[in-house]
């Protein structure tokens, strides 16, 4: 009897057949597309950029839980999901070393130390894509163009805008579709919609984090233009750098996200209103993943303010 | 003598300031950059800490309880203003890579700490042994600090080259490189205190 009542931490599970890992390794699969797409565009370097993520990620999980004797929990897929999101976050052409040490970090660092999966505060790849770009910034804003194949490197569309150039040579269908510079797993809106439309049907992930966070960074890039105020190019902030990737796939990682739907919605404006601001006004031309880790460390306080009432009773002051 | 040894001893593993008491984190965040900085911050604060020391033990008997804090600063303020005029006539350039955080050592933890918890308590034999022990912990603490700052960081030890070829990651030269380091390093003492208890 008493095996039966587990204590567990949220997400609970109640579904026949659903478990985490199981989970998992759907988020892994509904993230294929999107690196096919970055394959297919950027070439084999984008490819080498992935398998070597994924397989140092899992790697360090490995040997990390040999090191301290804790059971080896690599099939569950999350390790995976680790290195494969940090790998969608780095150019397709950086040095070999760069996606080892950052999948390294986002492991070991950003999960490990903290005791694991569902024990980490901060998205374990965005922590390692930070320390990248903290570490080496030469290789993390050189993109190489698109169906370049070689090492012809361009700018991000977002990059361009912050030196104030005109972009009116790109199209919002080539953003659509990925025919722009950026990291390998970004820049293919429609393979990342796919998978995203996936997770939705299968409700692994629910609509309020990405919604209310796109909504916000359109509603705000659209109000603060560069020719006053409801003159901005919405669609274009939209459809350009990371919002795609970070909105669907890594602001909804459910370790680092609020519990309750009211979290959620808060959760997803605030990082809306932190990538705009960053895009807007900040020193970087893309924030998405600040604006996401940001926002990870607020969790706690939110999941505090967004408490669910308990039926019957009033709601008590945190 | 014994008893003495005993409290030189317990600074550098088992109350180390840094580890272990976690005072004077501010000027470690800050200066820990390249090893030079380590040390020479270490023997700035080391020279205060085992002057007042030996100062505050001498005076505990006449010193109201009342103002004793204030009466601390004044004898720790003198030491850190000979700490400062001397380090800016033999090594201005150490002075100038530590700029604010000399003066600051006034306010350094370990120093008003060590005052409070242990000067005004013991004999001048005694604390003046718990301030070597301390400023040595304190100094050590620090070349570990920065020493895996400075190579991780900048690929350098004692401002030579050591690791040619390898492009070093700049975040460990960064404010929140350093924050790594001490977090990681105080996980490792605690890991290896839990073991030994």
């Amino acid at each position: 009897m008493k095996d039966k009542l587990k204590v567990s931490a949220a997400p609970h599970l109640h579904k026949k057949g659903e478990s985490v890992s199981k989970i998992m390794w759907m988020v892994v699969l509904s993230l294929i597309p999107a690196g096919a797409a970055g394959v297919f565009i950027f070439g084999l370097n984008a490819l080498r950029v992935i398998i070597l993520g994924v397989v140092s990620a899992v790697v360090t999980e490995a040997l990390l839980q040999l090191f301290t004797k804790n059971k080896i929990t690599i099939l569950d897929g999350s390790a995976v999901i680790t290195g494969l999101l940090l790998a969608y976050n780095l150019p397709a052409d950086v040095p070999f070393w760069l996606p080892i040490i950052g999948s390294f970090f986002s492991i070991a660092i950003a999960k490990q130390v903290f005791g694991g999966l569902g024990q980490n505060i901060f998205n374990p790849a965005l922590a390692g894509r930070v320390f990248l770009m903290a570490s080496w910034p030469k290789y993390m804003t050189t993109f190489s163009a698109p169906f370049s194949y070689d090492a012809v490197t361009s700018a991000t569309p977002l990059a361009l805008l912050k030196e104030g150039k005109i972009l009116e040579h790109i199209s919002y269908w080539n953003l659509f579709l990925g025919k722009r510079g950026g990291c390998i797993g970004e820049v293919c809106i429609l393979a990342l919609l796919a998978g995203a439309a996936f997770l939705l049907l299968k409700g692994y992930i629910s609509w309020h984090i990405p919604g209310s966070y796109i909504l916000t960074v359109g509603l705000f890039t659209y109000i603060f233009g560069p020719r006053g105020f409801f003159s901005g190019d919405w669609l274009f902030h939209v459809l350009s750098g990371g919002l795609i990737l970070g909105a669907f796939f890594m602001a909804t990682d459910y370790v680092t996200s609020p519990l309750t739907r009211r979290g959620h919605i808060v959760f997803g404006l605030g990082c809306g209103l932190l990538t705009a601001v960053i895009r807007l006004w900040g020193g970087y031309p893309e924030g998405v993943s600040y604006a996401i880790l940001m926002m990870n460390a607020a969790t706690p306080l939110i999941d505090r303010y967004t408490k669910t009432r308990i039926y019957g009773t009033k709601f008590s002051n945190p | 003598m014994k008893k003495l040894i005993k409290e030189f001893l317990k600074g550098i593993i088992k109350e180390n300031p840094t580890f272990v008491l976690a005072l004077g984190l501010c000027p470690t965040l800050a200066v820990s950059v390249s090893v030079r900085n380590g040390i020479g911050m270490g023997i700035a604060a080391g020279f205060v800490l085992l002057g007042s020391n030996v100062i505050i033990a001498m005076i505990k008997n006449i010193v109201p309880e009342r103002i004793r804090i204030p009466c601390y600063i004044v004898v720790i303020a003198t030491f850190v203003t000979i700490a400062e005029l001397m380090l800016k006539a033999y090594s201005p350039v150490l002075n100038r890579a530590l700029g604010i955080y000399v003066p600051l050592i006034v306010v350094n933890c370990i120093i008003l700490g060590r005052a409070e918890a242990y000067a005004s308590k013991n004999s001048v034999i005694n604390s003046l042994f718990d301030a070597l022990g301390m400023g040595l912990g304190f100094t050590l603490a620090l070349i570990l600090i920065s020493g895996i700052r400075e190579i991780l960081g900048s690929g350098k030890l004692f401002g030579y080259t050591i690791m040619g070829g390898v492009e070093p990651a700049l975040l460990f030269i960064m404010p929140s490189g350093a924050l790594l380091v001490i977090g990681l390093l105080l996980g490792l003492f605690n890991l290896f205190k839990k073991d030994r208890a």
